[in-house]
């Protein structure tokens, strides 16, 4: 069992677990992430690492409540044990000293851009990072990624707080601005936003780094339910990735792969809130 | 002595089996074991013993079994097989032991499988405490990675010797294949708990959800304390067709989709969490056990239509005998001759069809079957909206890529002896599927009984 030392809540949707997990940490690099599983009928979830301390045994992910698994995650508080929890998973991000890295967190992918923007900061790079969210409610971290990034531009949706509008505007607007002085964009967030991400720097030719985040089971390359076409090639997610060069990924296929499930995860879902006792008249009678 | 007929094993109904996760097949009853156990002949050459991968005294448990002494012959079993009734259920013996039994010269042979299974359930219901290990412990420590057949076997080998062995997993449960990969209704997972603990019951420590080379490699297992390094790793990579479309919302690799149903108890969503597909129409591609295990499952998930696709004959298809004639009674459709040559799709990407063409059989191949070869203007489209693909496995290349001087072979194999299971680096032994690919679960766990002897020999000279 691996105990949550700390909980925060970084929005009211958004939780960040601190977890005792000490050769996880000693291992741990960014972009690399664990597989978790809460209960004896859970089912097995991928999340990034956003933190990790090798001193102290510990390791740090941040969730958002979207589906059955994360709230029942978020049911949890320290002190509380989660039941199975495994990693370091997948590549680490490949880090060296590019020049100037574009840094794009969509939602609470900033969790995730954290160590990678940290990291590429303690390689040389000057790094510029870009954060977005719906709105102000659900931004975070702002000056945890600001003190790794020599410029930090924040957009909401709603325009309630930083720059209104997409995360894909302000990147066009620093790559026309900078021409050829972009080396890397490192985009990471749900899925649609990295697309339209990779679609936006395309035309400038900067080599774009996206963190895919398809349907997984074991994580460990055993069951090929991760799996994307990237330049034409079929690859896994867990083993070959999770980053790819986000010109070449097939898009359409990964999101049509991330929506197999959506009928049976909003049943089950349904039948969770209706054990918690807030159910909904087709969930009792379906 | 009269003769007398090898005795059936009861089993439940076609109609009913086809739609529960029971176990199929449901064991001997005293009576029956002890009927059949009186027909071994007790040969002086103990001819079936040869074609036991792990070499139980098979005479010698069955003659307990006659004498009415059934923890003895529990005990004979145990003496060279960790896992009786995971072998009992699921040894192909009509190629191994009961190949080499001489009444099958003339009639039947002895149903050792199933006296087998009987022993080792009996002996589960009328638990024994084991017998203290007499061994003085060697002091020596042994890392294990992967609780499959193999490594379970090799641990218990080796803690019976008198070493101290630390398993490694990386899924949250012990039991590799034997849990993933096998369907409830062939191998009840309670089966496979109660020999994982007796495996524990002998002092091998099981740690879980613990990826070797992503927490420490066996470079650092080595340079940390343990003399020994065994790789039981299995064949966990998928091999996909290669085809357009495979990748449609709908498509499984049979390790996806058996790891959904067995693992994660897809089978009782929404109780359990963990989702699959159901579908209308199944196609599975292949012609193994693991396909029957995939098409088996579909059917009791309740698809209305459930077709295995074959692109040789049935002649041909490498799936035990009895596997394909319990699919066959349970309303599994078989298309021979048949070879995929796409997947379409709806416009949102979710599988509609798989695009076919027939087959006629030439000439026989390096594995001296005869070669499928396409018939000209014969493809047609089978409707689906679930496909499962079958065609086998092969060694997860993560321990190959972390460990330093380790040997594969192009198709990703470990290369390691074949009577000691040693690798090319020294101090690692490697057995079962990582080393023949995709094989059987005695095979493994002979090549893990011959690893172990061998790593007791280098661990006992050393010292």
């Amino acid at each position: 069992m691996y105990e949550i030392l700390e909980r925060q809540d970084l929005t009211p949707i958004i939780h960040m677990f601190k977890i005792r997990a000490p050769a996880i940490a000693s291992k741990a690099q960014a972009g690399q992430f664990i597989i978790l599983r809460q209960g004896e009928n859970g089912e097995r979830i991928p999340l990034t690492l956003a933190d990790w301390d090798s001193i102290k045994g510990t390791v740090t992910v941040v969730f958002m409540e979207v589906g059955l698994s994360t709230m029942k995650l978020a049911a949890l508080k320290a002190g509380d044990c989660i039941t199975d929890f495994a990693g370091p998973l997948g590549l680490p991000t490949h880090i060296e000293n590019f020049g100037t890295v574009i840094c794009v967190a969509g939602g609470f992918a900033v969790a995730t851009i954290m160590p990678i923007a940290r990291a590429l900061k303690l390689a040389g790079n000057r790094v510029i990072t870009i954060m977005g969210a719906r709105s102000r409610s659900l931004l975070f971290w702002e000056q945890e990624v600001g003190r790794y990034s020599d410029e930090l531009i924040v957009t909401t949706d709603d325009g309630s707080s930083g720059r209104k509008g997409l995360v894909t505007e302000p990147l066009r607007d620093i790559l026309a601005a900078e021409g050829n002085g972009v080396a890397r964009v490192i985009a990471i967030g749900p899925t649609i936003m990295m697309k339209f991400s990779a679609k936006t720097t395309e035309p400038f030719g900067v080599k774009t780094i996206v963190s895919l985040n398809p349907i997984m089971v074991d994580g460990t390359g055993m069951c090929g339910c991760c799996r994307v076409t990237v330049g034409g090639a079929t690859r896994f997610a867990c083993v070959d990735g999770p980053d790819f060069d986000g010109h070449h990924v097939d898009w359409d296929e990964l999101m049509a792969r991330q929506r197999t499930y959506l009928e049976q995860e909003a049943r089950s879902m349904e039948l969770w809130k209706c054990q918690r006792g807030g159910c909904t008249q087709e969930a009792q009678h379906g | 002595m009269a003769k007398v007929d090898r005795m059936d094993m009861p089993r439940q109904l076609a109609e009913a089996r086809a739609k529960n996760f029971d176990e199929v097949a449901l064991g001997y009853t005293p009576q029956m074991a002890a009927s059949e156990a009186g027909r071994c002949l007790n040969c002086i050459k103990k001819y079936c013993v040869s074609g036991c991968p792990v070499g139980i005294d098979i005479p010698g448990f069955i003659s307990a079994l006659r004498e009415n002494d059934i923890k003895r012959a529990s005990r004979v079993l145990k003496e060279k097989n960790a896992l009786p009734g995971i072998c009992g259920r699921v040894c192909p013996q009509e190629t191994q032991c009961e190949a080499y039994c001489l009444l099958g010269k003339k009639g039947e042979p002895v149903a050792i499988g199933r006296l087998e299974r009987f022993v080792a359930d009996w002996e589960s219901n009328n638990p024994s405490p084991e017998q203290p290990i007499a061994i003085t412990p060697s002091g020596k420590k042994v890392a294990v990675v992967g609780s499959g057949p193999a490594g379970l076997t090799c641990a218990a080998e080796l803690a019976r010797l008198g070493h101290k062995v630390t398993v490694f997993e990386a899924l949250h449960v012990a039991g590799g294949v034997l849990l993933y990969g096998i369907p409830e209704f062939r191998l009840p997972k309670t089966i496979v708990g109660r020999e994982v603990q007796y495996i524990s019951s002998l002092g091998v420590e099981i740690r879980l959800n613990s990826v070797i080379g992503k927490i420490d490699n066996v470079d650092e297992l080595l340079s940390s304390g343990y003399d020994a390094v065994f790789l039981g790793t299995g064949a966990g990579l998928p091999i996909f067709l290669g085809v357009p479309g495979e990748n449609l919302s709908g498509v499984y690799s049979a390790n996806e989709f058996l790891t959904r149903v067995n693992l994660m108890k897809a089978y009782r969503f929404p109780e359990f969490d963990t989702p699959v597909k159901i579908g209308k129409k199944v196609l599975v591609i292949g012609g193994g056990n693991v396909a029957m295990d995939a098409a088996r499952c579909a059917l009791r998930m309740g698809a209305e239509e459930v077709s295995i696709v074959y692109r040789r004959s049935e002649a041909e298809m490498p799936a035990r005998r009895e596997e394909v004639e319990n699919a066959k009674e349970e309303g599994i459709k078989f298309r021979f001759l048949t070879s995929p040559k796409s997947f379409t799709g709806d416009p949102k990407r979710q599988l509609t069809g798989m695009e076919c063409q027939e087959m006629e059989l030439g000439e026989p191949d390096s594995t001296g079957r005869r070669r499928p070869l396409p018939k000209p203007d014969s493809d047609f489209i089978l409707e689906t909206d679930v496909a499962v693909v079958a065609l086998g496995t092969t060694p997860n290349p993560l321990i190959a890529q972390t460990t330093s001087g380790l040997e594969v072979t192009r198709h990703g194999t470990v290369i390691a002896d074949e009577m000691t299971g040693r690798t090319k680096k020294l101090g690692v032994w490697a057995g079962g599927d990582v080393v023949t690919g995709s094989a059987t679960v005695i095979s493994a766990m002979g090549a893990a009984k011959r690893a172990a002897a061998d790593i007791n020999d280098f661990l006992r000279r050393e010292s």
